[in-house]
């Protein structure tokens, strides 16, 4: 990768709001330089999308969230991207893995209550044929999201001036 | 009654050669202000990495409390001399190269100690930070100052070393890359100081405490270049490029004979730097890279953007390819380095450092630490332009 992609990467995954105009002052590109070189990472899906981190208990719409762990039992000529694609097509599913280890996928579910989650991996994913046994276990806080801090204690004062 | 006393009386003559350091009066200026952003800091913005200070921590936890050898662990130096010979191809002997120290400054009062005799003159090259010269009066030297001009893009060359050595000259000290400029070197540059050196048979001491912190071209050190090895004692630590400023771990690399001498300071007045700080050095070089050079990477962008955001400001800046520090010059403003930035701070609340408290060739010029987040560097521009427009 060179340089200037390894830049607008950086600063793009940090705040994805950062404008044309900004990342060309902190690189020294010009702006349509940098929204060329922009276009080109969206069409290569090396950028795949532009997102928010929400702290949902803030805003007061508490999600309920769960992680789900399942045994796969694996048949002939059907790999586990089979499987994968049934499970990542329902909107609940917010993220799906395949691990090493014990359990075969894991799969973060979103939903309006724990009684609605547990329904929905009970009736959607249990049921699925190649998914042999589910733990699910519900999120009780969410500390870092994504690399981003979402209980950050308090900034240690610094000197304001020194040599 | 006993008679009063003065207790001014009791202060060594030698004191009065020291002036307060010119950066105290802007602390004291800043302490009650609010709102105020800060261009003034010699200091990352960001906190020592975790990894670091975990590893402190666990150190603490598992009673590594004591004093350690007065050159340091012996692992810290063994990683010392490592990271040298790949970096640098320069190889020091852990047993007897290399002292750890608390803080460059430590290894610079040492060094300077280690090697004047009363009367011997020391060369600093200026601007520069701001404890060379008064340790060179602690340790009863003669400082010699010798500015290196902004139409060289504050390089010091070998002519004008050349031209300040007299036969009392012991030592020069260069830092580059350089504080408050943030200007560098290149090897040619050095290798012409190294003839020099050599033709007059003295001493280099070079403070490479921002090496990591090169933007543009490569950092030569010092003692890597041919000859040099025994004629140059090289102080750096870990402040600037792992984030541990409060930690006070550094190091000085320099022959057995050299490192002998400062040792017999260094045992009597230090005994050893912290154990818990030199754990934390020992992590930072094994498993620091990573976080070194995102921090270096996002300086740099710092860097172009407060460069570009002061040239558009009018305040004609150069290009600083090290260090944290933008160097514009404000003599456009008709103001002096003081005034400016003095008024700057009173009216619109931004810090910056006057450059004339470097040296006399960094008066005119304003040092802004850029060492600070984005936003911060954006106000302080949007602030200082205002500041510029109501002249």
């Amino acid at each position: 990768m060179d340089e200037q992609t390894r830049n607008i990467l950086d600063i793009l995954e940090d705040d994805a709001r950062t404008s044309s105009e900004e990342i060309a002052t902190l690189t020294g590109m010009t702006a349509d330089e940098v929204s060329r070189k922009i276009e080109q990472l969206e069409k290569a899906k090396i950028i795949r999308k532009y997102k928010t981190i929400i702290d949902w208990d803030l805003a007061g719409d508490d999600y309920v969230y769960a992680i789900i762990e399942l045994k796969i039992s694996l048949e002939r000529k059907l790999g586990y991207q089979a499987i994968a694609e049934r499970l990542y097509k329902f909107p609940e599913v917010r993220s799906v893995r395949l691990l090493s280890g014990e359990n075969d996928i894991a799969m973060t579910v979103r939903g309006k209550s724990m009684k609605r989650v547990a329904f929905f991996v009970a009736e959607k994913i249990a049921t699925q044929e190649q998914v042999q046994s589910t733990s699910t276990h519900f999120v009780l806080k969410t500390y870092k999201e994504d690399g981003v801090i979402l209980d950050e204690p308090e900034q240690v004062k610094k000197l304001v001036v020194s040599p | 009654m006993r008679t009063q006393c003065k207790p001014s009386q009791f202060i060594a003559n030698s004191m009065q050669k020291v002036p307060p350091s010119g950066i105290r009066k802007f602390f004291d200026l800043v302490s009650d202000s609010e709102d105020v952003i800060t261009l003034g800091v010699g200091e990352p913005d960001y906190v020592t990495p975790w990894h670091i200070r975990e590893a402190c921590i666990h150190s603490i936890e598992h009673g590594e409390t004591s004093y350690t050898s007065n050159y340091g662990l012996m692992e810290l130096r063994e990683e010392l001399s490592k990271h040298y010979t790949r970096r640098h191809n320069v190889y020091y002997e852990p047993e007897t190269e290399i002292l750890v120290t608390t803080g460059v400054s430590e290894g610079l009062d040492l060094a300077i100690r280690a090697i004047v005799n009363p009367g011997d003159e020391v060369i600093v090259v200026q601007p520069s930070y701001v404890a060379y010269v008064p340790s060179i009066i602690f340790a009863g030297g003669v400082p010699v100052t010798l500015g290196a001009r902004p139409e060289n893009d504050f390089k010091i060359t070998a002519d004008e070393i050349r031209a300040a050595i007299t036969n009392k000259t012991k030592a020069v000290i260069i830092n580059y890359p350089n504080n408050p400029t943030g200007a560098t070197m290149d090897r040619s540059d050095l290798e012409a100081i190294a003839d020099v050196i050599v033709e007059h048979d003295i001493l280099m001491i070079s403070d490479e405490v921002y090496e990591r912190l090169t933007y543009e071209g490569t950092h030569t050190c010092f003692s890597s270049l041919e000859g040099m090895r025994d004629r140059t004692i090289l102080l750096n630590g870990f402040s600037k490029a792992y984030a541990m400023t409060g930690f006070r771990m550094a190091y000085a690399l320099a022959p057995k004979e050299i490192i002998d001498a400062m040792m017999l300071i260094h045992q009597y007045t230090m005994l050893c730097a912290p154990i818990t700080a030199q754990v934390g050095a020992i992590e930072a070089l094994r498993n620091g890279e990573e976080e070194v050079e995102k921090m270096a990477r996002e300086y740099n962008r710092r860097r172009k953007l407060i460069v570009g955001g002061l040239n558009k400001i009018g305040l004609d800046c150069f290009n600083p390819r090290g260090a944290f520090y933008a160097f514009p010059a404000i003599s456009s403003t008709g103001l002096s380095a003081d005034e400016f930035a003095e008024r700057l701070l009173n009216e619109y609340k931004v810090v910056t450092i006057p450059g004339n408290i470097f040296g006399d060739t960094g008066d005119g010029f304003l040092r802004c630490a850029y060492a600070a987040s984005r936003e911060d560097i954006k106000e302080a521009l949007e602030r200082i332009g205002n500041f510029v427009d109501g002249l």
